[in-house]
């Protein structure tokens, strides 16, 4: 039988050859089921001087698609690289537009780390859709020349008792444990949110983090006239075509065709074997340049190598292996195929290459050879089916300033003030509000999901979820190590897109210097409705205004990422959701700050400002289902500071355990630590705080609990308020609290005049995801 | 005290395992999977991870590999092995070991910090325990079920056999709650839970696996090899 079932008509009915093209002009071209628009095609034929083949057609169609050109988005986003400190970044090594932004680390260690969206094809397919998202960050990272350390995946989703919801994710999370773990490496953090909004939208992002010895920094260009270009990995078949252009580009129709075949298969077994290939021929020296595949396949890596390189490169396609040998050129250039890289390699390296690929039994074979001619020429069969500039279909795509105007409804918004809304102030009200708010979903223990994930391979892992950031170990002698935390609370930029992502990206910042590690780097995947819509293009530029002038109020550069647009169906856009990942460098892992507090007697101190900030909060969107009002402004000086005050107890050893305050406030993050040692506490509400619910639930923004043991008190409370970090003492850590509640042999949790056993909480913490996914 | 380990293709946990060689005072040796060359090793750890892919069946595969042949042939002349979770996996493909492990009663893959208790503690890979300690070590596995006929249950238990048994929960249906066996003479052991998880404070969730590596450095000093 032979693999590939059945043939395949190509997408025109003959052999589409430069020459063809050339001759035949008036021929009908399919440009707009390939999702390009008329101008475009006519920029294309501009380029040429004649009509593309339809090799070319298909490769500028995929390459010229939202995902893979960033039309729309480019204009706004040169602001990562605009905004920047006198001299550039001092810790960036190699910067936006490779695979993955590099940043060193010290020690000559460099690490390369990076967010991107699966979110379209995995609402179609959930258990692929997410297990190639981790795939296909993981060869971005890969290719780079960075051992893969680490992964975790920011999620969000409908409601959580919506059927489809049912259906998505749990078929999310088996992709990404499948893949994963058989990948063998940790997940070690992400983020879950439900909300109404992404009900036939699901995001599912991925991150990947990875390390390098300075010397072994490889990019994305085929140099040297001659030398090889290697296609090695898995075969090209017939999945994940069009993929590009006709999944991630367009909005989803409800009528539509079925969409399954343009999503992509993946084998995490070839995955591994293709990364410690990869690592040994790199590290063997054996290559020039490497570049991964994926959106938009080999049209993608040649021309993206083609054009960072000496700028010409000749492919023989029909040397491609492949799984399905009735697909035809245009089929095989747009294919997604997963678990395939392509390296260009010296004629006398290529022996010592394949080789090493036998030891992995790994395929590979070579299509082509680097040039100088300026083109990107390919053959099928003899036949010249493609010659084109290379940067024109990978580089000088269109470029859109598309109308922007600022939602009409944001007025109405911000006047509705959460503020406003009921808060519980009787003792039995506060007790019901707090079991409530903690087994929401939102804020409920996502173990249901995390358990589901190996956290421990690799035996890296210092940190891992529902710790503030995952931490990994990179050097074992030394004990350097980084932190990582992808946040967003899209009800925030709802409300105000420019703050909101300042918001994100402080959250980010701040739970990654909770545990130690000092912040150096940002990624983010910005997810958007249409950027057709002007509200929503006005929405993105806002967030893109605000990310950029946050990172240089920070210090710390935006080193790469993904825009992911398109994320509504029929007239809802999703929450604008620009996650935001950010890195941290830790000198030895061993002063980490874990959030469970240790024994008896410590102090718990709220580091911050509490105000009644309930615009976008949980609280209010559990308790009123309410979205409106004005977040809270972000203090980015403020946040700095409360930084480089949980790095510096870190550091000194002054802090047993540190915890970031922000969705759920204080309530949800002294439940969480309580829960994570299962010891109880005493806390009380600072005399500065309005009333109960304000101190339990505000979310006010630049905040932490810390404890400190009582012999570091002194000293850790001078040095805060020698630098002016209001550090107000909350409550004590106490064991023996259920004797004096009538809850003997308990562990009980006093908040003000409420007492709850841990037992309860936990209770309520623990049940939501097994009620509502099954046990 | 050389200890090798074994890399198939899919193996994923060789280098914890390495490391908690050289943490128990051991020299890791690597061993590929296409080698039947054992490098005069003392002792051979199968590590965890997804050999071949787990395609066919967990283990199937890798059972057939050359470093397996001699692995066996060694193995039967007294050479300790010790297979964690996927290495287990191979122990019974391999027929070292009786029963085979199958899918989770629950279906999904589990990742948890899971409460044993040792029950055979004169074993090469567990003669450092005290008989009936309880130890904390992680368990990830998504075939992690050990199933046998119940005249083998029967024997294993009858023949004081089974190394380890879960507490508090079943975590993937187990007959018996059964965590680990050996062979009679304690040479080879098959675990599911993943001792060399549990070897540094700092990443794991105890140090109690470290017992494993340490008992198999103690019991190979002085052994002629």
């Amino acid at each position: 039988m032979r693999p590939g079932g059945s043939a395949k008509p190509p997408l025109s009915g003959w052999l589409d050859t430069v020459d063809r093209a050339e001759s035949t002009p008036e021929v009908a071209q399919p440009y707009a089921e390939l999702g390009l628009k008329p101008d475009e095609y006519a920029r294309i034929c501009e380029i040429l001087g004649r009509r593309p083949t339809s090799s070319e057609l298909a490769m500028y169609s995929v390459m010229w698609s939202e995902h893979c050109s960033y039309k729309s988005s480019k204009v706004h986003l040169r602001q990562f690289g605009d905004k920047q400190p006198e001299g550039g970044w001092p810790q960036l090594l190699v910067g936006i537009g490779e695979n993955a932004g590099v940043v060193d680390v010290g020690d000559g260690w460099a690490v390369t780390f990076k967010v991107e969206s699966h979110n379209h094809p995995s609402y179609v397919e959930p258990y692929q859709g997410a297990a190639t998202g981790i795939g296909g960050i993981v060869r971005d990272i890969l290719s780079m020349g960075a051992r893969p350390l680490a992964v975790m995946d920011p999620l969000r989703f409908g409601p959580a008792d919506a059927p489809d919801t049912r259906r998505v994710l749990p078929g999310v999370v088996a992709g990404i444990g499948g893949y994963g773990n058989c990948l063998g490496l940790p997940n070690i953090g992400g983020e879950i949110v439900f909300d109404a909004t992404y009900a036939g939208n699901p995001l599912v992002n991925a991150l990947c983090i990875g390390a390098m010895r300075h010397e072994d920094i490889h990019l994305a260009s085929a140099k040297g006239v001659g030398n090889l270009v290697v296609l090695y990995g898995a075969r090209t078949g017939g999945d994940g075509i069009g993929g590009v252009s006709v999944l991630a580009s367009e909005t989803f129709d409800a009528d539509g065709p079925a969409k399954r075949p343009s999503v992509q298969v993946g084998d995490p077994f070839m995955e591994k074997l293709l990364i410690e290939c990869t690592l040994d021929v790199l590290h063997a020296g054996l290559v020039e340049g490497i570049q991964d595949l994926g959106g938009a396949g080999i049209s993608c890596a040649t021309s993206e190598l083609a054009s960072n390189g000496e700028g010409g490169m000749h492919v023989h396609l029909d040397s491609v292996l492949l799984r399905d040998p009735t697909l035809s050129p245009e089929e095989i250039l747009m294919s997604e195929s997963q678990e395939r890289m392509c390296a260009v390699v010296t004629p006398e390296h290529i022996d010592a290459f394949m080789d090493i690929c036998r030891k992995w039994e790994v395929e590979a074979v070579v299509i082509g050879e680097v040039t100088d001619s300026g083109r990107l020429t390919i053959d099928w069969h003899g036949d010249r089916i493609v010659d084109v500039p290379p940067r024109t279909v990978a580089h000088e795509g269109p470029v859109y300033d598309r109308p922007m105007q600022r939602p009409r409804d944001l007025d109405a918004l911000a006047a509705d003030d959460a503020n406003a809304l009921a808060r519980p102030h009787t003792v039995e009200d506060i007790r019901t509000t707090l079991l409530r708010m903690v087994a929401s979903p939102n804020l409920a223990s996502k173990s249901w999901v995390t358990s589901q994930y190996d956290r421990y391979v690799l035996g890296n892992t210092v940190l891992a979820q529902p710790e503030d950031a995952g931490m990994v170990r990179i050097d074992e002698e030394s004990g350097l190590g980084v932190a990582v935390s992808t946040d967003c609370n899209g009800r925030f930029v709802r409300l105000d897109p420019y703050e909101g992502a300042k918001l994100a990206l402080a959250e980010s910042y701040r739970n990654v210097s909770v545990t130690g590690a000092r912040p150096l780097a940002v990624t983010n995947c910005l997810n958007f409705g249409s950027p057709e819509d002007p509200e929503v293009m006005w929405t993105f530029a806002e967030v893109v205004r605000g990310l950029a002038d946050g990172c240089l109020e920070l210090g710390i550069p935006v080193t790469g990422g993904n825009v992911s647009f398109y994320n509504s169906t029929a007239d809802t856009a999703i929450l604008p959701t620009p996650v935001v990942g950010v890195l941290g460098v830790i000198d030895d892992v061993e002063r980490r700050t874990p959030m469970a507090w240790g024994p008896d007697g410590e102090i718990i101190y709220l580091l911050g400002d509490t105000r009644e900030d309930f615009a976008g909060s949980e609280w209010a969107h559990v308790m009123h289902g309410h979205l409106g009002g004005v977040p809270p402004r972000a203090d980015l000086a403020r946040e700095r500071l409360l930084a480089d005050i949980a790095i510096a107890g870190s550091r000194d050893g002054m802090l047993t355990a540190a915890h970031d305050v922000a969705d759920g406030g204080v309530a949800q993050a002294i439940v969480e630590m309580a829960l994570r040692s299962g010891v109880g506490a005493r806390v009380w509400a600072p005399d500065q705080v309005a009333d109960m619910a304000t101190f339990l639930w505000s979310e006010s923004p630049g905040r932490a609990i810390v404890v400190v043991p009582r012999s570091e008190e002194m000293r850790f409370t001078a040095m805060c308020a020698a630098r002016g970090l209001p550090a107000h003492r909350i409550g004590a850590v106490d064991s023996g609290l259920g004797a004096d509640t009538g809850h003997a042999d308990e562990q009980v949790l006093q908040i003000g005049d409420v007492v709850v056993t841990l037992a309860q909480i936990r209770e309520a913490h623990e049940a939501t995801f097994p009620a509502l996914f099954g046990a | 005290m050389k200890i090798g380990v074994v890399t198939f293709p899919g193996s994923l946990d060789d280098r914890d395992a390495a490391r908690a060689v050289r943490l128990a005072g051991g020299d890791p040796v690597s061993l590929w999977h296409g080698d039947d060359d054992l490098k005069g090793v003392d002792a051979v750890v199968l590590p965890g991870g997804f050999s071949y892919g787990d395609y066919l069946r967990c283990g199937a595969i890798a059972r057939f590999a050359p470093v397996m042949r001699t692995i066996v042939e060694s193995a039967g002349q007294g050479l300790p092995v010790l297979g964690i979770c996927n290495g287990f996996q191979i122990l019974c493909e391999a027929h070292l070991l009786p029963g085979a492990l199958t899918r989770n009663d629950h279906l999904h893959f589990v990742c948890r910090d899971q409460r044993l208790r040792m029950e055979r503690v004169d074993t090469v890979w567990t003669n450092s325990f005290a008989p009936g300690e309880e130890i904390v070590i992680p368990l990830k596995n998504g075939e992690g079920g050990y199933v046998a006929d119940e005249a083998t249950l029967d024997r294993l238990e009858g023949d004081g056999l089974v190394v380890a048994r879960y507490l508090d929960v079943n975590p993937n249906g187990s007959r018996r709650e059964i965590a680990g066996i050996s062979n009679p003479s304690g040479t080879i052991v098959g675990l599911m839970p993943h001792p060399e998880h549990a070897v540094e404070s700092l990443t794991g969730p105890s140090i109690d696996g470290l017992g494993f590596f340490v008992s198999a450095v103690r019991s190979l000093v002085g052994t002629p090899s």
